[in-house]
């Protein structure tokens, strides 16, 4: 069950020709291929675009009226192989990940798929970002279509542009029978906005009838001599043959005046972002009129050159705006200007920024360089530029760094991951610190305070596999931990695979939350739910064994701390040789409440008995030293300040958020802290013993404690 | 794409977007304020459009979400930023008052266009919370920031006013900016975009309503950079002849100024003991209080003794088994912890506390000599530790668990005898041994020694990291005994040991202090 339920903004899936979406980017691009025609989607989830799966999974129906087959791939390399289908045969499908990590993941089919080319349209939706919106390395996704000859798209971020461009992007695959990929932002998957709908459109050639007519071509496969073709067809058919798709049908886009001593050429992505710092340069308005020529280009990939000669054509200067690095697009401007001869200066990496996003800020500058080498006529009248710096440079605001806190993301409340960690610091404090791999996932917040453990990140279901090298005689083991999303996604041949076959002489921690909780809590192999859709119910410690491992261990409730504890000592000190496998496995908090909370109210409101259980901490009791919180992180668990005059620190609170997960009392006991932590238990519709125990015990308890209060001789409060 | 807008660049028309940044937190609802914010302005006419950055929020991290609001025009789409450009927004919401000093940081708040409206309470941060002292962040800061970058700041407790009214901050922000007057919208539009909605829709308005009237009421909360601490005032008569008897003794023997912390340590001492308890106490303090007569005190206003009251108290009341007996069994407690979780009156609660007691625990408990006896006798002790040591949970309010407690806490008259209390005496003896012996050399360092006692706290293994600092604190005693500004490295020294568990921090401390 995913984070997010589309269920609602599905409906707008149906909408028919002329009427007037509103909605966010990533349920945009789902109707625009409901638009186009599509016979099969798969991918892979992942920021930005795991909502696009969401929404697809929860479109299901929608999809299957119109005879679409959506399938949640094992990893994207699954999804990126799932393209095979529109080699031979007139299907379009499309598919979608996170790049440029998934694209990593997914190369290797995707340099075949371009290789032989492709007779249905193909359509690859990458998420890419730089700076705050993204979570991973920053690389671009530029590379992988040079490198393998596929084409990319830019669309400028708002939702006509984006949905015309997976409209146009499968007819270009077509003209040039090469997959392309479309390229949007986090922001522009998350946007609000509205676009004009139009039917939603059957695929002319199914499946079904593909399934039944096979149709095979040699020259289709990636084999010499086939392959050599493939090599001439790419550079002498495909190209030339995108390039004029992109022309006649005007992919790209000119904007301002026709003629000026200086012009701008940018990737779609930055257009608005670009748009506000002219404005703020005074040379654009919001409604998109501009003083300076603008080449937009919403195909970044194949440069058509035509088009970038004419727009040079007469002027001083152009400014390539290329975000990331390296700036492939300048180089390709070089190369042709150098080639042809022409004086026109191109200016890019020059004035803006190497790497990193290209903000507004950014942007007033790099342009504001720019247009004063190289037309400062343009800039006469211009308002102020707007300038927090006064502001910043204030001691005032200054002394705020020293202040406001970081605050990444981190363990949510009730996370089962919380005392996997907490127990290894536990282990930490007896046997000393260890190598720690960590992989992709929630679990990776374990880097951050208060655990502060895990030392690399290699990939995804890659952990045990980056601590191979440390198979060798020594006093201690390495640690690697993988998410049960990873495990599947790569880990079990990758991971457990080689270090069964390599005898690698380390503990493997997977810790298995039910689902791929980290990018929005998608079902996946080992989910415990009933998926009617797909099979569930997987057992990952069948699965190790099955490849071959022995020591393996299976917890099935993280919350106990000293079994998990006691588990991970014995894995680091047991004479077993090969990989010592922990499967660590609760179900993710997130999720669980989403199930459970809905339940319990209804089972409350029927009158059934029902206990409702959350933390306290007696501040009597808690002398606010924190060691708690050090074991703990978690955002229900924090300090408040007492009036109590004899109290210096603040003590430890726990707040209405507790969802009684039992970390914090698990904790204590495992670690021996005060005993100021204790369970309440909420008795909803007590039966009739229920209350009859209560008042007997609740009489001698009262009785007691009046005699003792009569006993004592204190100060009244 | 194709859209190939007319060459009108004589002519760009001057109407800009209202900009909007939402700094929030996971959870807090900040997509739900955003998405309120784009309904409304939809509804009246205007284009919106919003952004944000999902996953962090998912996971309690610090995220923004943006949007410009802009009239719409006949013929003409607007082009929307994605992001917030700094120095140029013209509304802040920020959900917590550190990310209020974010969007400050940030540069999104300037005086020529900004109204922060933001919320007062805190939410910690993990950095902020796990420091074994008190690391939280001082809020002074952040107003004075505020007060400073916006042209307008309004900002009360926005959450504690939105949990009161049954709803969550979305709300009572929403009513907060409907009343800011920064959106040139009615009230009415405000809360049918709330009604709209369709969830908890009276408690939202209830909320948004609130918030609506605190701004026009004015003013905003005032917040402070000491915690504050309540001082119950002095009484006349306490309706005890030996609780009145210690009444009389701190108003006659000590300086009006250290009369409430003194009572507060008594009222402490009484509750953890007896009243002959607390006496020993004014007996102790007494003894300081002359010392502190005879060194010069009275140009210090006292402040060894004022330390003294403090802290002494404080290690008197020191942490047993008895004491954590005695307070999960109290009437007060069962009350407390039912208005906490908020027990409805057809609802039963039962609680269940978590406690790990070792052989340290069961040997301080007994009789002094009996206990020495076992702790001498590795053997026996680690026999019976195996039988203690492990977690028990005790359901308090079951008779047996209820009854084991009570039996414990009972212990309190054999306290006196036991072996933690001659082990906490000596403790404290050699202690104020020590800030009497330096008293007559250096008052200030004497003082600062006193409030070392900071650092013992905790049970079992906090409590022995807990003496360790202390010791290790007291361990340059030397060194600083003949400097003028000893007692400023000595509070140095104090401060770097509550900054971090092992002592990193005190460890480097320790090393300047030897090279002085």
């Amino acid at each position: 069950m995913a984070e997010r339920s589309f269920a609602r903004e599905v409906e707008d899936l149906k909408l028919k020709d002329g009427d007037i979406f509103r909605g966010e980017g990533i349920l945009a691009i789902t109707k625009a291929l409901l638009q186009s025609g599509v016979s099969y989607v798969g991918g892979y989830q992942g920021s930005p675009i795991s909502h696009l799966m969401d929404v697809l999974a929860d479109a299901k129906d929608v999809m299957e009226e119109l005879g679409i087959h959506f399938e949640t791939s094992a990893s994207e390399a699954a999804a990126a192989a799932m393209l095979s289908a529109s080699v031979m045969y007139p299907v379009r499908g499309a598919v979608t990940w996170k790049s440029t990590a998934g694209t990593n993941v997914a190369s290797d089919a995707l340099s075949n798929l371009s290789s032989g080319g492709v007779t249905g349209g193909a359509l690859i939706i990458i998420g890419e970002d730089f700076g705050e919106g993204s979570s991973i390395m920053q690389e671009r996704s530029h590379a992988f279509a040079m490198k393998s000859q596929m084409w990319l798209m830019t669309p400028r971020p708002n939702l006509p542009s984006i949905v015309e461009a997976v409209e146009k992007g499968f007819e270009l695959s077509e003209a040039s029978n090469t997959p392309v990929m479309l390229q949007v932002g986090i922001r522009s998957c998350h946007v609000h906005g509205h676009f004009v709908a139009k039917d939603n459109k059957r695929p002319e050639y199914t499946l079904k009838e593909a399934l039944e007519n096979p149709r095979r071509d040699v020259n289709r496969i990636v084999l010499p001599p086939a392959s050599f073709v493939h090599e001439k067809e790419k550079l002498e058919k495909r190209w030339p043959a995108a390039v004029n798709f992109v022309r006649e049908n005007r992919l790209n886009e000119f904007f301002g005046p026709d003629e000026g001593e200086i012009g701008i050429v940018l990737q779609g992505g930055v257009y608005n972002g670009a748009m506000r710092a002219l404005q703020h340069l005074g040379l654009a308005d919001v409604y998109g009129n501009c003083r300076v020529p603008l080449y937009v280009m919403n195909v970044s990939y194949p440069m058509v050159d035509e088009e970038l000669i004419a727009f040079a054509e007469g002027k001083k200067a152009i400014l390539m705006v290329e975000e990331g690095a390296p700036e492939y697009i300048e180089h390709t401007l070089h190369a042709l200007f150098r080639r042809r001869d022409i004086a026109t200066k191109i200016s890019g990496k020059d004035v803006l920024p190497l790497g990193g996003e290209y903000t507004t800020p950014v942007l007033i500058k790099g342009f504001g360089t720019f247009i004063e080498t190289h037309a400062p006529a343009l800039l006469g009248n211009r308002p102020p530029v707007p300038n927090p710096e006064p502001v910043l440079s204030d001691p005032k605001v200054k002394a705020l760094a020293e202040v406001v806190p970081p605050r990444p993301a981190g363990f949510c409340t009730g996370c089962p991951e919380r005392p996997i960690f907490a127990a290894m610091k536990l282990v930490e404090k007896e046997l000393g610190e260890h190598h720690v791999s960590a992989d992709i996932g929630c679990h990776l917040f374990s880097i951050l305070p208060p655990f502060n453990i895990g030392g690399t990140t290699m990939g995804y279901g890659l952990g045990p596999a980056s601590a191979s090298a440390f198979n060798v005689e020594a006093g201690k083991r390495s640690i690697s931990v993988m998410g049960d999303g990873g495990f599947w996604h790569n880990g079990l041949a990758t991971s457990v695979g080689n270090a069964v076959f390599n005898k690698q002489d380390g503990v493997i921690l997977v810790v298995d939350n039910y689902y791929s909780a980290a990018t929005g809590g998608q079902d996946i192999m080992s989910s415990r739910a009933l998926n009617p859709r797909r099979k569930t119910n997987n057992s990952i410690v069948n699965a190790v064994k099955g490849i071959g491992a022995t020591w393996v261990r299976q917890i099935d409730r993280t919350y106990d701390v000293a079994k998990m504890r006691d588990t991970l000592k014995e894995a680091l000190t047991t004479k077993e040789p090969g990989p010592k496998i922990i499967v660590a496995s609760s179900e993710c908090m997130l999720n669980k409440q989403r199930r459970v909370k809905p339940q319990f109210a209804k089972a409350v409101k029927d009158g059934k008995r029902m206990v409702k259980e959350r933390f306290g901490v007696d501040e009597d009791v808690c002398t606010g030293d924190h060691a708690c919180i050090r074991l703990s992180g978690c955002p229900s668990l924090s300090v408040k300040h007492t009036d109590d005059p004899l109290k210096d620190d603040p003590v430890a609170a726990i707040d209405n958020s507790c969802v009684g997960c039992g970390n914090c009392g698990e904790v204590s006991e495992a670690a021996v802290l005060c005993p100021s932590f204790y369970r309440a238990d909420v008795i909803h519709n007590p039966t009739g013993w229920d209350r009859f125990a209560h008042r007997i015990r609740a009489a001698v308890i009262g009785w007691l404690q009046k005699r003792r209060d009569a006993g004592r001789i204190v100060f009244a409060d | 794409m194709n859209v190939h807008v007319e060459n009108t660049s004589a002519m760009l028309s001057q109407d800009k977007p209202l900009a909007l940044a939402i700094l929030a937190m996971g959870g807090q609802g900040g997509g739900v304020l955003a998405d309120w914010i784009v309904d409304l302005a939809e509804g009246e006419g205007w284009v919106a459009q919003t952004t944000s950055v999902p996953g962090v929020a998912q996971r309690t991290g610090a995220t923004i979400y943006y949007l410009e609001l802009l009239k719409a025009r006949e013929g003409v789409e607007p082009v929307l930023a994605l992001m917030p450009t700094p120095g140029d927004v013209d509304v802040v919401l920020a959900a917590e008052l550190m990310e209020a000093g974010r969007s400050v940081l940030r540069g999104l708040v300037t005086p020529e266009k900004t109204m922060l409206i933001a919320s007062t309470h805190r939410s910690y941060a993990v950095g902020e919370k796990e420091k074994p002292g008190d690391g939280t962040g001082n809020p002074t800061v952040v107003v004075d920031a505020t007060d400073f970058a916006a042209k307008k700041t309004i900002a009360f407790d926005m959450d504690t006013l939105a949990v009161k009214n049954g709803s969550v901050i979305s709300a009572s922000m929403f009513g907060a900016l409907c009343a800011s007057g920064a959106l040139p919208f009615t009230k009415e539009a405000f809360e049918a975009t709330v009604r709209k909605g369709g969830k908890g829709v009276e408690a939202s308005l209830r909320a948004f309503n609130a918030a609506y009237e605190r701004v026009l009421k004015g003013g905003n909360d005032k917040l402070s950079a000491e915690p504050g601490k309540t001082f119950a005032p002095l009484p006349a008569k306490a309706g005890h002849p030996a609780l009145d008897k210690l009444l009389a003794r701190i108003r006659n023997e000590f300086p009006a100024t250290i009369h409430a912390m003194l009572y507060a340590g008594v009222k402490k001492l009484t509750d953890f003991q007896d009243p002959a308890y607390a006496n020993e106490y004014l007996d102790e303090v007494a003894r300081l209080y002359s010392a502190d007569r005879t060194n010069g005190g009275e140009a210090k206003d006292f402040a060894f003794t004022a330390q003294a009251a403090k802290y002494v108290a404080i290690a008197m009341a020191y942490d047993d088994v008895i004491r954590v007996a005695d307070l999960k069994t109290r009437a007060t407690r069962f009350d407390r912890v039912k208005k906490e979780v908020g027990v409805k009156a057809d609802q039963l609660l039962y609680t269940t506390e978590y406690m790990h007691p070792r052989m340290e625990e069961v040997c301080g408990t007994l009789p002094k000599a009996l206990g020495r006896w076992i702790e001498n006798r590795p053997g026996l002790f680690n026999w019976l530790n195996r039988r203690i040591d492990k977690g028990r949970r005790v359901k308090t309010g079951t008779l047996f668990w209820f009854t084991g407690l009570y039996f414990v806490s009972a212990l309190r008259r054999f306290r006196r005898g036991s072996l933690r209390h001659a082990i906490e005496t000596e403790h404290r003896q050699a202690w104020v041994g020590e800030a009497l012996r330096l008293l007559p050399k250096n008052y200030d360092l004497a003082v600062e020694i006193l409030g070392n006692r900071r650092l013992v706290k905790g049970y079992s293994d906090t409590h022995s990291r807990g003496l360790s600092k202390f010791d290790r604190v007291m361990s340059a005693l030397p060194k600083l005994a003949d400097r003028e500004d000893g007692a400023a490295w000595m509070r140095r020294l104090r401060q770097a040991a509550l900054l971090d568990e092992n002592g990193t921090a005190l460890d480097g401390a320790l090393k300047t202090v030897a090279t002085l």
